[in-house]
């Protein structure tokens, strides 16, 4: 069932890159935009955010695969087939199997959302995805009972990711959520940005997008979703466990041990952008504060 | 071939190396306010200019080895080396200053809380007593403990290096060819006969 949830960010003022993109994103019919426009008045109110354009968008990446450098996933993306994509669904599924991209598309319903960005270097972005929602792909995989976490796993191929040439981290990246969070109406499989094709410097053709934890939880290029009941490993988790937990979410009250997590820098600000205070759950505090209920968050970080 | 670089060397002035310093942070900015540093601008300056004085750290810390180990005389540019590597470093603090962190309360934090920022700190701190001392009124004066003082750019080019290892998010290799090139830069002052008497 999509449209369970809906925008509180518009369109509103946005630059003339993204605006010219609108256009051919209403040219190209994808719903959305009009919606967008109806939730105008509540925008303002959640603080006149806008989207960053698409050039911000798709330059500046944390996408180690391709380099370490925020400008190498643009660089070196262009290597990656992403065509055929099929995704690998096991576990504790009624319908395991290898998904083509397109059966899967062809069954969900795309819309726009967009959300605030926020990464755990401390800089915020505000992105309009296109996806659906990933409580759609489970249903179509059927959950059985004693299912309790969603694990993903990004595509592993040196040869066309050069970054997975060098051990920055265990490759290929792993990432997981528990159930509910990964059944939540907000978390989004997203194929588009601003109408277009996501671009491989984004996670092409298909990634995980979390809006309220931090940016290296929302995995890129899926090539398998697994339903356990167990926590499942998480690719930075493993690297360096007291600065990266499981559940990662945005949190201004709780530090990064290297750095603080109280403000963020808004990138496409230019050379004097101010800091801006960072949200609990980066804003999603009402839709998912509930989730975790009872628990201390600065142990489980 | 070496004693004609030397005599190369002797002939040049050094007032062109501050001129062509001053350019690459002036590039820098323009660059920053007209788009050329893409979209996150502040980073992409704090960075270049924190690299950028970590490099000159390290070749002014080459001037010695290659005089000693390849005959090659360059001492007379080693002043201008180190005033720029510390104008750079004063810089790349300044962006993290004013343009990054911003907030006062959370610059003092960082700089307590923090141990990459604590060490980088340090480094800096170490650098100035060097900036100071940097005329020749002060080497007259100083004599002896001019030199002994001036070894503290050991260490605080050692705190430059570990500063950029210890912030990088993952396994690395840049950081860690700075720190070795570093190491290896200090190692080549070890004298054999010293080397000798430890063993």
């Amino acid at each position: 069932m999509a449209k369970r949830w809906t925008n509180d960010l518009t369109h509103d003022d946005v630059t003339p890159q993204s605006q010219y993109l609108n256009r051919r994103q209403i040219m190209a019919g994808i719903a959305g935009l009009g919606l967008a426009g109806v939730m105008g008045g509540e925008a303002n109110a959640a603080g006149k955010l806008k989207p960053n354009d698409w050039d911000t968008i798709t330059r500046y990446n944390n996408f180690y695969e391709f380099g370490t450098s925020k400008d190498d996933p643009a660089k070196h993306a262009h290597k990656l087939t992403t065509d055929p994509w099929t995704i690998k669904i096991d576990g504790m599924v009624d319908n395991p199997g290898e998904y083509a991209l397109g059966d899967i598309l062809s069954k969900m319903t795309t819309e726009e959302r967009i959300y605030r960005f926020r990464c755990v270097e401390a800089w915020s972005m505000v992105v309009p995805w296109n996806g659906f929602e990933l409580a759609d792909l489970l249903q179509m995989a059927g959950i059985q009972e004693g299912a309790k976490y969603v694990a993903f796993e990004t595509l592993m191929r040196p040869e066309e990711m050069p970054g997975q040439k060098r051990p920055v981290i265990d490759w290929p990246y792993v990432e997981g959520l528990r159930l509910d969070e990964a059944m939540h109406p907000l978390t989004l499989m997203a194929t588009g940005i601003y109408g277009k094709p996501i671009p491989n410097q984004n996670g092409a053709p298909i990634r995980l997008v979390v809006p309220w934890k931090y940016g290296f939880k929302s995995i890129k290029s899926i090539v398998r979703v697994t339903l356990t009941d167990r926590e499942p490993p998480t690719s930075w988790n493993k690297l360096i466990s007291r600065e990266y937990g499981f559940y990662s979410n945005v949190n201004p009250n709780v530090d990064h041990p290297r750095w603080s997590q109280a403000t963020e820098r808004t990138i496409g600000g230019g050379l004097f952008a101010k800091r801006k205070p960072t949200l609990l759950f980066n804003g999603y505090e009402a839709d998912v504060a509930k989730l975790y209920e009872g628990m201390d968050l600065k142990r489980n970080f | 071939m070496i004693a004609y670089l030397n005599q190369a060397a002797k002939k040049l002035p050094t007032w062109p190396l501050y001129v062509v310093g001053a350019l690459y942070p002036a590039w820098l900015l323009w660059q920053g306010l007209t788009g050329g540093l893409g979209v996150d601008p502040v980073k992409e300056m704090e960075h270049a200019l924190g690299e950028a004085g970590l490099q000159l750290l390290i070749a002014g810390l080459c001037i010695t080895p290659l005089r000693r180990h390849a005959g090659v005389n360059l001492l007379r540019f080693r002043r201008a080396i180190g005033l720029l590597a510390f104008t750079y470093i004063c810089l790349h603090l300044l962006v993290w200053l004013v343009l990054d962190v911003q907030i006062a309360s959370q610059i003092l934090a960082d700089i307590l809380k923090r141990p990459y920022v604590t060490i980088g700190m340090a480094g800096f701190v170490l650098l100035i007593p060097l900036a100071v001392t940097s005329n020749n009124l002060s080497i007259r004066r100083l004599g002896r403990t001019w030199h002994r003082l001036h070894k503290l750019t050991y260490a605080a080019t050692l705190l430059g290096a570990l500063h950029f290892v210890m912030l990088v998010k993952g396994f690395q290799i840049e950081p860690l060819i700075y720190m070795g090139v570093t190491v290896c830069v200090l190692a080549l002052r070890i004298r054999p006969r010293a080397f000798r008497k430890v063993a």
